[in-house]
């Protein structure tokens, strides 16, 4: 008998893994239907080695290549391409590759599992073009609060959505507003915080060059909720583009009428303006912040007076960050049932963290409050480049903490991070391999803060640099019983005694290592051992025997000659000459050279 | 005080700071807008400048100083044609951005932030330029260099040096 | 802006302006440019696209900026989206990958595959 057409099914061990058999049976039942089971021929071969894109199954004469197929997929093969003899080019493996590589960004799995409201403009508009921002709803918000709400309507959705601030505490917004609202006064104002200053965090900025409008948007209905007619927008100089297109968005603002009199024909007036910072990481911490809008020293005030009864000038002032703003136009127009039915029980909505340090996919991600610390760093984030372990990760910058690898599945929100010895911050999640040296990190955090001390109050300015030299020494290998305790003591200190923000959470980063790691401290200490590879002092460089071909190129490249030999015997270094600049394990082409702990 | 001729740069530039100054004038806070654009003209912040602002703006000397060098964004002394921004930011330190700091302190002879002998460049070390996915990052005046090893720095500055 | 009408008809030109449901013909191209695009090349890349459409006369194409999406290690990113919203994201570019889009994907039609999201992910 002659066949017309033969189907060739996988019966190799993977394919038959992947549910072969119920393919074969549809095949059979389908071309009985039809009654071709005179003409087409089923056959079972070998593995055809497409394993990764199994099941297979192969029709002749045509020799087309059917890659992933499932069941549901037998009745178009059959129908079109053994009955009307035209191939399901979409269902072939070439066609489900060219289909694969033309899928959007936002089907990777980067973007699957993120939900966007912050940053939704973001990527998505110009954001130099007014018109695009109203196409996609903006400025619907402020058109909806000025002529169908009043100021405490806007207060209470604001409440009742459960926004807190995205800068770092997490205070509730709305309630913010109302302390605001209820304070007497001729004169009031509305801030940005746009000084992102937090090492490794540029969600701020994303949203300042990618959508400045939402923020302008959601300034103009703070005003009309705590009646304020005047706001400022204290922006990092170092971001030149986001102050260039602020200040576009801005102008573009006031030329719909969007800014200045009478907006949306009522009686509310309200304006913005630029101001830059002049690099001082203080001005991040909301007291210092008014004073350098006042145009003087950065310095923080103490509180109470809080800002919401005695801010800026000595006026009644809010002040919020960027994605806290980004957030308030969408809960408007959505109403704050909607949001707070995103997150956690205390924590509504969405985070915003900027992903960086030792991990596969770095960039910006935007996550529901509750997704746990693993999802994001292996699901969205790719996991740990060259097969490393993990083995932390920083959040809340030089105000946070590290959260070990034992805590990765804990959800993310603002109680559980404190309750980890963390902190949410304004976003930064850096990730650590297990060539990071925890003591290192916390001393490089401790550098930060030490340099970035306004100096107003003596726990934060003397106290840190004390326990910056300890943590120095504990580097070098001259660290001593006690220098743990110490450091406990002073972190306690500094903590309860600190003017602001920045001194009572500076020891952070020294508490949450000591309470994860305290076996790091320890060996640096006792051992004088530095566990991951890094702290140099506590480093050997020495060149293994039997791998050292004897070229001499490590000898000719070591800056102090520390490294002796003849060409083609094994060469020696000196370890008393030895700077450990880690030059001649560079230049190795055989990795004779290795650091010895 | 006035140009008194047309050629003298020196006396264009406090024409040009006195327009600054004036054109804030009569903003709340507007001590530290002025100081930004006045550094912009000279590329620094000589006391000769601080003092035409504490005369025109009616503020006292001391109280400019001192927010001069309370942001680190002032400073007192001229930097280098090109000026080196390292980032030690947390992202960019993870990855490696000591040694980059290392290898430009070797390259241009220098022994920490400052200027070369030939004012050519100037290194800085900073925090955070928010270019993280790029890390380690650094700038030279507006052009960012990412994800860098310490074995790229010759050729870059190199490229520098021969612009001249 | 005095009243939500006056808004919403705002908002009305600007959906069609970018939806271009009345222009069936049009492509838009909108490339990162935020400070890590820009970092990684966006300018030269954007460039590059206006340079080429000019130089083939090819006047249904608007090229336009947008900020940062996020995925920086993917930068400089562009998309580019036809009058029926679909979309297709080129990653990884440079200047002549940009000219090889618009003869190939702009002007052949066929969407060069080995540049877009979804093979850099895959």
């Amino acid at each position: 008998m002659m066949y017309k057409s033969h189907v060739l099914i996988c019966g190799g061990p993977e394919c038959t893994k992947s549910g072969i058999a119920e393919i074969n049976k549809q095949f059979e039942r389908l071309l009985r239907e039809k009654s071709l089971e005179n003409e087409v021929k089923i056959l079972k071969t070998d593995c055809f080695g497409l394993c990764e894109k199994g099941p297979i199954v192969v029709v002749y004469p045509e020799g087309t290549i059917y890659s992933e197929v499932t069941p549901d997929d037998i009745k178009q093969i059959v129908e079109e391409h053994l009955v009307n003899g035209r191939i399901v080019k979409e269902l072939t493996l070439g066609g489900k590759e060219a289909k694969e590589a033309l899928k959007g960004l936002e089907e990777v799995p980067f973007f699957k599992h993120q939900l966007r409201i912050a940053l939704r403009n973001c990527g998505v508009i110009n954001p130099e073009s007014i018109d695009e921002y109203i196409a996609k709803d903006g400025y619907r918000a402020l058109g909806k609060a000025l002529t169908e709400m009043t100021p405490s309507e806007v207060i209470e959705t604001m409440k009742k959505s459960g926004l807190r601030g995205r800068g770092g505490a997490g205070f509730p917004t709305g309630l913010k507003w109302e302390f605001a609202s209820k304070a007497q006064s001729e004169q009031k104002y509305v801030c940005c915080n746009a000084d992102e200053g937090d090492p490794g965090a540029f969600m701020d900025r994303s949203i300042l060059e990618g959508d400045p409008h939402s923020l302008i948007e959601a300034m103009a209905i703070a005003g009309y909720a705590i009646g304020a007619d005047q706001g400022y927008i204290y922006v990092r100089a170092e971001y030149p583009i986001a102050v260039s297109r602020l200040n576009i968005a801005i102008e573009q603002a006031r030329n719909y009428g969007l800014l200045g009199k009478n907006i949306f024909g009522t009686d509310f007036n309200f304006d913005l303006e630029l101001r830059l910072g002049a690099g001082a990481f203080v001005c991040g911490e909301e007291t210092a912040l008014m004073t350098s809008i006042e145009g003087k020293r950065g310095e923080p005030r103490p509180r109470p007076p809080f800002p919401a009864n005695k801010g800026l000038w000595q006026k009644p002032t809010i002040l919020n960050n960027v994605e806290t703003y980004a957030n308030v136009p969408v809960i408007i127009l959505k109403g704050p049932e909607w949001f707070s039915s995103i997150g956690t029980e205390k924590s509504k909505g969405t985070k915003v963290f900027a992903v960086g340090g030792k991990i596969n996919n770095t960039g910006l991600v935007e996550i529901p409050m509750g997704t746990t610390l693993h999802e994001v760093i292996y699901d969205i984030g790719g996991g740990i480049p060259n097969g490393k372990k993990f083995k932390a990760a920083q959040t809340g910058g030089p105000s946070g903490g590290c959260i070990p690898a034992k805590h990765i599945n804990t959800p993310i929100d603002y109680d559980n991070l404190l309750s980890l010895g963390s902190m949410m911050g304004s976003g930064g999640l850096i990730v650590m391999d297990e060539d990071t040296c925890m003591v290192d990190i916390a001393k490089f955090f401790l550098e930060f803060t030490v340099d970035e001390s306004c100096g107003k109050c003596p726990p934060c300015r003397i106290g840190t640099k004390r326990m910056y030299e300890i943590l120095e020494r504990i580097t070098e290998g001259k660290g001593e019983d006690g220098d743990i305790e110490k450091l406990e003591t002073l972190a306690k200190n500094i903590s309860v005694s600190s003017l602001c923000g920045l001194g009572q959470t500076a020891p952070n980063p020294v508490l949450s290592t000591l309470r994860y790691f305290r076996d790091e401290y320890e060996a640096h200490i006792r051992d004088r051992r530095c566990p991951a590879g890094v702290c140099k002092a506590l480093l050997r460089y020495v060149i293994e025997e039997d791998k050292c071909k004897g070229c001499g190129l490590c000898a000719r490249n070591c800056p102090v000659n520390a490294i002796t030999g003849e060409l083609k015997k094994p060469y020696k270094i000196d370890s008393d000459i030895c700077i450990k600049c880690g030059a001649c394990m560079e230049v190795c082409k055989f990795g004779a050279v290795s650091k010895k702990a | 005080m006035g140009c008194k001729c047309e050629n003298n740069c020196a006396d264009q530039k406090v024409q040009e700071l006195i327009e600054i100054i004036d054109k804030h004038k009569g903003k709340k806070g507007a001590l530290i807008p002025v100081l930004h654009d006045a550094q912009n003209l000279y590329g620094y912040l000589p006391l000769q400048v601080q003092k035409i602002i504490s005369e025109r703006m009616n503020i006292p000397l001391a109280e400019i100083y001192g927010v001069v060098t309370f942001y680190t964004q002032f400073s007192l002394n001229q930097k280098g044609k090109y000026q080196i921004r390292v980032c030690l930011g947390t992202a960019c330190y993870v990855k490696g951005s000591g040694k980059i700091y290392e290898e430009l302190k070797k390259e241009l002879k220098l022994s920490g932030d400052g200027t070369t002998e030939d004012g050519l460049f100037s290194l800085e070390s900073c925090r955070c330029i928010g270019a993280c996915g790029l890390a380690p990052v650094i700038m030279i005046n507006d052009d960012v260099y990412g994800e860098l090893v310490p074995a790229d720095v010759p050729d870059i500055i190199k490229k520098y040096r021969d612009r001249k | 802006m005095k009243s939500l009408s006056e808004l919403d008809i705002i908002r009305k030109r600007a959906l069609n302006e970018l939806n271009l449901h009345d222009k069936p013909d049009r492509i838009r191209i909108v490339v990162g440019m935020a400070t890590c695009g820009i970092a990684a090349g966006a300018e030269p890349v954007m460039k590059a696209f206006v340079d080429e459409l000019e130089r083939r006369n090819i006047d249904n194409v608007h090229v336009t900026k947008t900020g940062c999406i996020g995925v920086c290690r993917l930068e400089p990113i562009a998309d580019v989206i036809n009058a029926k919203g679909e979309k297709i994201t080129y990653v990884n570019l440079d200047e002549k990958k940009a000219r090889r889009i618009v003869v190939e994907h702009l002007i052949n039609g066929r969407p060069v595959s080995e540049y877009t999201a979804g093979k850099a992910e895959s």
